[in-house]
């Protein structure tokens, strides 16, 4: 049986003023019912629009969509608007990061809720409450009656996600895509959040794509983890993989740059050099190349390809032989910075055949 | 103690009245953003406000750097009394007492040059009045800061969200003060920059002998950058330690419920760990509950919670925490992961 | 809310006694003609006009004069009597406000039809021809000047003079009561030129509030919700888009209930701007107070009924 969701080589871009943004560029994913995806990237990654695209939310004149996404076996990418919306917040549904913006500031609550409701079924208005209430309820929101008449400002934080969940799931949805949905909470709103999620997937039994920055919230969360950058994959995993045998430069950046609770406090950060690369000129070859510290002069013109690693379901986008990614992680975790990490692969490889400057030319 | 100590507040209250009236205004409540909160700042440290949004923290940072009024209370700066100090002595304050602030984006003026920017503190304060001794200054502000020192004319909207935060950074430093603030300097910044911007703040500290007030809500970077560490809850301060006595012996419940909630980017820890997951939202700070303010999220709360205020006063393991059942290592240790040995696991060959 | 209101109310009171007291001063301060030699008409005997100023009381210091003014509108709703007819002022002014109004309501339905339908397909359409083409004519109806328009509507429409003699000319009104046909085809050109400058800055408000609301979470979040196009703008964006046009419109009708002045003097309608616009010619006080009054009463009147409908309509709004 093919999976629930797959992508398969999207590309999405976007005309603008200063060019051709290439926001998402070729990237396959898969999630399965009853299993929990987490994308993790930075801002223009490209993992908020993947979501947005598998909903047809990136729709519009200025942007060019391509590749496959398939929901249960049916082309989402070619259907028509009005078959997109027969999906929409009925088969796929979504949450966003900022619940008080997400939400009407006129309407109430409630018929925001009622409204999600009779999008998808041809129900009464009293029937459409009776479910928003019951909606309401599952996800925790205390004395659901009153609180439907009240609207969305005069809710706290968390009870705005709650609703906004609620009304993501008044459908029965097979899929739910988080955008961000715990990044404007506080820290135990935030966990309130993640339990109600984790619980009401295993409940209803629905697949969810959580996008998020948080490696943390992933790590919480996922079952299985997408990275990425620039517009890619760089590295996708089962979470248990991902975190305890990273294969990809950039996701030991990452690991790198988060302060750690279960780390020693004196542990340096190791930060990424540089910034997230522009999107309209991406840089040639692998684009993780003008930050990547065990960068060899073929990078920048080489492409990378999602490749298998050997470990089981876990694919990495990286053109360093797999041999000297292991000895380079070993390295890292047992302490050593990425300049000491880098002499042994330049052990294993030996020097780089052409120079230093060479290697850097590709970027200003 | 005392010698080392650089700026003191005691009883600090900040009241934010709400006012009502047809003609006259009366006042009716007020928000209770800051309730009694005594805290010292060491020289040389830095020391770490932590709490969730209307906790009161960045109005108790901005009343102690006389950004604000305080409603009652005493703030002690180099044994001065600087409460109420006005004019010219509360300038001169200004240039020792700086303020880093969190969203780099609309902290600073889009149409002046970054130069322009770092150097404004020099004009306003007088110093340095030639320009090509403002200039060299200015050079090596952006060079300390990790800024290129060639790009002193162009405009902030030309450099990215950390770049500018290395501007506001250096903007602070202008005048050489002693205490900064840095109110959740990393908060709008990507993961990969986050780094680079606490790196470049402790390299500064160690360096320049700076003494930081660090105000973020993440308590792994509180953890990460902070030497003791202030708990806030509803205006008040609920714990305070050192970080790793506040990290490894949580005494308040609060404190408690905050580690346990951080998500760690680690698969043992994340699953290991019972979670406690606090139920509700913060109390409103206009109507504060009583006694202890924290009793309505509390699980260990008792009829007494309600009734007497509990002291902040030493617990055993070395916190000073104002709770009448604090928090035992054992209960701590279930719901707070810990240094693991557990680490990153080693690749299977 | 109601603390609010009364508040409000006591400033509306504080605002006329203010407006009034300025008119005052100003009539006097400004050069005019006497207004006993202006009742007195043709004669030119200073007996008579001494006679017409003591029984004016134009003889009585300025600050009394004011005093007696201000006891007849609070004690009696008397705004005295025109210098010029001798008729009363505000029978006058209440006989002359069907029309005003007839012309300023009519003008509001066409100008909120035309501006919102206009704003709302330019907005889902932008940078279509049609948005381009409706962006342009907004701009030189927002040009023209309102008796330009008018007398160019005149040569090209009304009987008798135009080319295209398909609507009645200028001051054929015909009041409510008497004819509603020729009530209606009467006022059809005053309301499309007083409403032209109105639709087209109201198109463009509309625009660009419904750009930025297009673009706002809460329409994606319809979006995702699988709701129609139509039901999201329509439903969702206008609701938030069109507040402020609310607003708009409310002031903009105080101020034109006060009287219409160049609508009503290129079409000659019998309103309170017509009167207001004699009365100033004339110098001719009483009636300059009362229209001004009346005019600045609309004004902060409509002014308070916007602010409380914008706490209905807006539920974030809260007046205490």
């Amino acid at each position: 049986m093919s999976p629930l969701l797959e992508i398969e080589d999207l590309r999405v871009s976007f005309r603008t003023e200063d060019g051709v943004v290439g926001a998402v560029d070729g990237v396959s994913l898969s999630v399965d019912r009853d299993r929990t995806l987490g994308i993790v990237g930075e801002s223009g990654s490209g993992k908020s629009v993947t979501g947005l695209t598998v909903m047809g939310l990136t729709r519009g004149r200025s942007t060019t969509i391509s590749g496959s996404v398939r929901f249960d076996g049916r082309e989402l990418t070619t259907a028509s608007d009005a078959e997109l919306r027969t999906v929409r917040g009925n088969d796929i549904a979504m949450i966003f990061q900022d619940p008080l913006s997400s939400l009407h500031p006129f309407y109430t609550v409630g018929r925001q809720l009622t409204e999600a409701v009779r999008a998808h079924r041809d129900v009464g208005q009293g029937e459409a409450h009776d479910r928003a209430v019951e909606l309401m309820r599952l996800v925790g929101i205390p004395e659901p009656e009153q609180r439907m008449r009240a609207y969305p400002h005069e809710f706290s934080g968390g009870m705005r996600q709650r609703a906004m969940i609620a009304m993501a799931l008044v459908n029965d949805p097979r899929l739910l895509i988080a955008d961000e949905p715990t990044t404007a909470l506080d820290v135990t709103v935030q966990a309130q959040i993640l339990e109600l999620i984790g619980e009401l997937q295993k409940r209803l039994g629905m697949a969810v794509i959580i996008v998020t920055h948080d490696l943390g919230v992933v790590a919480e969360i996922a079952d299985d983890v997408a990275v990425m950058y620039a517009g890619r994959i760089v590295e996708q995993a089962p979470k248990e993989g991902l975190f305890g045998a990273p294969r990809h430069p950039y996701t030991w950046g990452l690991l790198g740059s988060i302060p750690r609770l279960t780390a020693p406090r004196d542990e340096a950060l190791v930060p990424i050099a540089g910034r997230p690369p522009s999107l309209i000129h991406p840089p040639s070859g692998c684009r993780f190349h003008p930050r990547c510290p065990y960068v060899r002069p073929h990078h920048t013109r080489i492409d990378p390809q999602l490749e298998p690693t050997g470990d089981p379901d876990h694919d990495v986008a990286c053109l360093l032989p797999d041999p000297v990614r292991r000895a380079l992680w070993a390295k890292l975790a047992a302490g050593a910075t990425p300049q000491e990490a880098r002499a042994t692969e330049d052990e294993m490889m030996g020097p780089p055949t052409e120079t230093e400057t060479e290697t850097q030319a590709g970027r200003p | 103690m005392s010698a080392d100590v650089l700026l003191e507040v005691r009883d600090l209250i900040k009241h934010f009245p709400i006012t009502r009236g047809i003609v006259f205004q009366r006042q009716v409540a007020a928000v209770h953003a800051v309730d009694g909160v005594s805290l010292a700042v060491h020289r040389g440290e830095t020391l770490g406000l932590v709490g969730e949004t209307g906790c009161g923290k960045s109005t108790t940072a901005r009343t102690m750097v006389r950004l604000l009024d305080p409603t009652s209370g005493t703030i002690h700066y180099e044994g001065e009394d600087i409460t109420h100090v006005k004019g010219r002595r509360l300038k001169q304050l200004r240039r020792e007492l700086q303020i880093i602030f969190q969203d780099p984006y609309s902290s600073l003026n889009p149409r002046k040059t970054v130069g322009s920017i770092i150097a404004d503190p020099l004009v306003i304060h007088g110093m340095l009045s030639g320009k090509s001794e403002r200039k060299r200054r200015v050079q090596e502000l952006m060079d300390l800061v990790g800024l290129n020192s060639e790009h002193y004319n162009r405009y902030p909207h030309e450099f990215s969200g950390g770049q500018r935060q290395r501007i506001g950074v250096a903007r602070a430093l202008a005048l050489e003060p002693k205490l900064i603030v840095a109110d959740e300097p990393v908060s709008a910044l990507d993961v990969s920059i986050q780094a680079q911007i606490l790196n470049l703040l402790r390299r500064l500290q160690s360096e320049l002998g700076l003494t930081i007030v660090f105000i973020a809500h993440d308590l792994s970077v509180v953890r990460h950058m902070c030497d003791r560490v202030a708990v806030m809850y509803l205006g008040q301060v609920v714990e305070l330690a050192d970080s790793d006595t506040l990290y490894q012996h949580p005494r308040h419940p609060y404190t408690g419920a905050l580690l346990s909630a951080v998500p760690v980017a680690d698969v043992v820890a994340a699953t290991t760990k019972q979670r406690q997951v606090l139920s509700g939202d913060v109390p409103s700070p206009v109507h504060p509950p009583p006694a202890c303010r924290f009793h309505t999220r509390c699980w260990k709360a008792q009829p007494v919670c309600r009734e007497t205020t509990p002291e902040l006063e030493p617990k055993p393991g070395g916190s000073i925490a104002a709770c009448h059942f604090p928090l035992t290592d054992e209960e701590a240790a279930e719901r707070i992961p810990t240094v693991s040995a557990a680490g990153p696991v080693e690749p299977s060959a | 809310m109601t603390r609010y209101v009364i508040r409000r109310l006591l400033w509306v009171v504080v605002l006329l006694f203010l407006v009034s007291a300025l008119t005052f001063v100003i009539f006097f301060v400004l050069p005019s003609t006497d207004p006993a030699a202006l009742r007195a008409g043709k004669t030119r005997d200073p007996e008579v006009i001494n006679a017409i100023r003591e029984q004016l009381g134009l003889n009585k210091p300025k600050i009394e004069q004011f005093w007696i003014y201000l006891k007849g509108i609070v004690l009696h709703f008397d705004f005295g009597h025109s210098y010029l007819n001798n008729l009363n002022v505000r029978d006058e002014i209440l006989s002359r406000l069907p029309a005003t109004i007839s012309l300023s309501l009519g003008a509001l339905v066409i100008w909120l039809f035309v501006g919102i339908s206009v704003g709302i397909i330019s907005a889902v359409r932008r940078r279509s021809l049609m948005d381009r083409a409706a962006m342009g004519t907004t701009l030189v109806m927002i040009s023209a000047p309102v008796y330009w328009l008018g007398l160019v509507s005149l040569l090209l429409f009304s009987q008798g003079i135009g080319v295209i003699p398909i609507f009645p000319g200028s001051g054929s009104y015909t009041p409510l009561s008497e004819d509603p046909w020729k009530w209606f085809t009467s006022l059809i050109l005053p309301w499309l030129v007083l409403s032209a400058a109105f639709a087209a800055i109201y198109a463009r408000i509309l625009r660009a509030n419904m750009i930025e609301t297009l673009s706002e979470d809460y329409i994606r979040t319809a979006r995702a919700k699988g709701l129609s196009e139509r039901r999201i703008v329509l439903g969702h964006a206008l609701r938030s888009a069109i507040t402020p046009i609310v607003t708009l419109a409310g002031l903009d009708l105080g101020v034109l209930l006060g009287g219409a002045i160049l609508t009503e003097t290129v079409f000659n309608i019998p309103g309170v701007g017509r009167l207001s616009y004699d009365a100033i010619i004339h110098g001719d006080l009483p009636t300059v107070q009362g229209t001004v009054l009346f005019g600045a009463f609309f004004i902060v009147i409509l002014n308070l009924v916007v602010d409380i409908a914008y706490a209905y309509l807006d539920p974030r709004v809260r007046y205490t």
